[in-house]
Order: C-alpha cells, then sequence, then structure tokens
C-alpha cells in the first residue's frame, strides 16, 4: 500500500467515527432565528412590563402571564424553526434525521433541560421567581453541554457561556433579564451565524 | 520493518474499517445501521462482518425485535485492542514519510 492510502485509511476512520456517533446537521440558521425570537419575545415582555401600571413585574398579575405566554412561544418557535431547517439540512446531505445519532443527541439535551424546567415551575409555584432567568440559563447551558457529546461544531463552548452568564445573574439578580437576552439572544445569533457561514455555506 | 507487524491483515479493507470505527465509537450496531453508513450491499457486509466474526474482533448477537430478526453487532475486548493497535502503525507509517 502507497502512504498516500494509510492516510485515506485514517481519514476514512475518523469520518465514520463521527458519522456513527455525532449527529452533523444542526442547521446554524436555526440558531439565529432562535435569538431572533429571543430577542422579539424580550422586546415585547419589556415594552409590556415598563408601559403597565407599576413599571416592574409581579407574580400574579396579567401581565406576568402574558411574559409567560412569550416564553413559551418563543421555544416552541424555535423548536419548530430548528426541526424544520434541520431535517432539510439533514436531506440535502443525505443524512437521516431521526437515527440513533439525533435520538441519543435529543435525550441527553432533554435531561438538563426538562429537570431544570421543572425545578423553574415548581419554585415558580412556590413563588420564588428571582432567579427564574439566571437559572434558565445554567440549566440551558448545562443541557448544550451534556448534548455536545453528540454533535459536531462547538455546542459546548455555547454550554460554557450560558452557564457563566447564569452565574452572573445568580450574583446579580437585578440584571437576570439583561443576561437572559444576551444568553438566549445575542449568543445564539453570534453562534448560528458563526456556525452558519463556517459549515452551512459551501 | 517492525511498525508493518502491527499492520493488521483483516482490517485491511475499507468495509472492515468502517465496521470497526462504527463499533469503537458505538456500544453496537445493527446490521441495517451498518449497511446505510457504509454504503455496502447485504451480501458484501455479510461477508466483511463474517471475517471480523472468525478473527473474534466482534461480536454478533441475533435476536428478534417483535417477530423481526435483528443483527446487532458489537466490538470484542480484542478487536479493540487489535484496531487501536492498526491506527497506531498506521499514523506511524504516515509521520515517517
Amino acid at each position: 500500500m502507497e502512504p498516500k492510502d494509510y492516510l485515506k485509511d485514517i481519514n476514512e476512520i475518523k469520518d465514520m467515527m463521527n458519522k456513527s456517533s455525532r449527529f452533523i446537521s444542526l442547521s446554524g440558521l436555526s440558531g439565529i432565528l432562535a435569538g431572533v425570537y429571543a430577542l422579539i419575545g424580550s422586546a415585547v415582555a419589556y415594552w409590556l412590563v415598563r408601559t403597565s401600571a407599576r413599571g416592574y413585574l409581579i407574580l400574579d398579575g396579567t401581565i406576568f402571564k402574558l411574559c409567560l405566554l412569550i416564553l413559551f412561544l418563543v421555544a416552541l418557535f424555535s423548536i419548530t424553526t430548528g426541526i424544520i431547517l434541520t431535517t432539510i439540512k439533514a436531506k440535502k446531505h443525505g443524512a437521516k434525521i431521526w437515527d440513533s445519532t439525533s435520538k441519543r443527541l435529543v435525550f441527553n439535551f432533554l435531561i438538563p433541560l426538562i429537570a431544570g424546567g421543572l425545578y423553574i415551575l415548581i419554585i415558580l409555584i412556590q413563588g420564588k421567581y428571582g432567579q427564574t432567568g439566571a437559572l434558565m440559563l445554567i440549566f440551558y447551558g448545562l443541557a448544550l453541554v451534556n448534548a455536545s457529546k453528540y454533535s459536531i461544531g462547538y455546542i459546548r463552548y455555547l454550554g460554557f457561556i450560558q452557564i457563566i452568564l447564569g452565574l452572573i445573574a445568580t450574583l446579580f439578580p437585578g440584571y437576570g433579564f439583561w443576561l437572559w437576552v444576551i444568553g438566549f439572544g445575542v449568543m445564539h445569533i453570534i453562534y448560528g451565524g458563526w456556525m452558519h457561514f463556517k459549515y452551512d455555506r459551501k | 520493518m517492525s511498525i508493518i507487524t502491527n499492520i493488521n491483515k483483516v482490517f485491511d479493507h475499507r468495509i472492515r474499517l468502517g465496521i470497526m470505527s462504527i463499533l469503537m465509537v458505538n456500544e453496537y450496531a445493527d446490521f441495517n445501521m451498518l449497511k446505510e453508513l457504509l454504503g455496502a450491499t447485504d451480501g458484501n457486509l455479510a461477508s466483511h462482518t463474517k471475517a471480523l466474526e472468525k478473527a473474534e474482533y466482534i461480536k454478533v448477537e441475533k435476536q428478534f425485535i417483535g417477530r423481526k430478526p435483528n443483527t446487532r453487532y458489537s466490538a470484542t475486548n480484542i478487536g479493540k485492542a487489535e484496531f487501536k493497535k492498526h491506527i497506531n502503525a498506521l499514523e506511524k507509517l504516515i509521520n515517517k514519510q
């Protein structure tokens, strides 16, 4: 065998290991859009709270319910967009969207996310909402770090950034909203844009 | 030329390299998953898995999922060790150039 063939062998091995264990079709564009939704959502929430009679948020008002609805809509739109764009991208690459790699990715992503979501819901019911933004950032960050083992790209670092932002928000609860905007809005757009230009546009 | 001895003849084929690579990073893989990832035909893949099984580098388990027969493969400890040796030998050969 020629030395060149050995190099091809090694590349083939690397490629197979990645392809069989990591889901590679995550769309960067969906990250950008998720960030945009988060920015729009937080802008609407900000406007609602500022123009309300009190000018700040309390737990049992209509505005609080509206904010929860906005949050839910942002999540719903982000997930739907993510699924649609990732399906399109996977089809283009001839990859399957629902195979063992994507199943593993989603499963491992959901463990910290659901645990965190339930935790936040429970303490909200108990009337403790000061740390909601921080907790969302921290648990989302942990979910990303956990999922990163099953995908390529740098999701792990996006996760680290979210965790750090979450911890800062814990220290300075007054800035929780703005850190949430940076984490879920700005960071998604930066990360999604970076991935889009790095991997998607070839 | 001591390095050459570590180049394992059993792995000297694209499909076999592929099977071992997949089984190194996955606990197990079934026949269809291997087929899709490697783009091999049934007969071709079957002959290569048989060769690897004969060398005791992979373990074959036949089972039923519902009524469908399902064959799943996993790498044995010997297989993993041999494959690592093989990769190291390949790397050394490349670095030698």
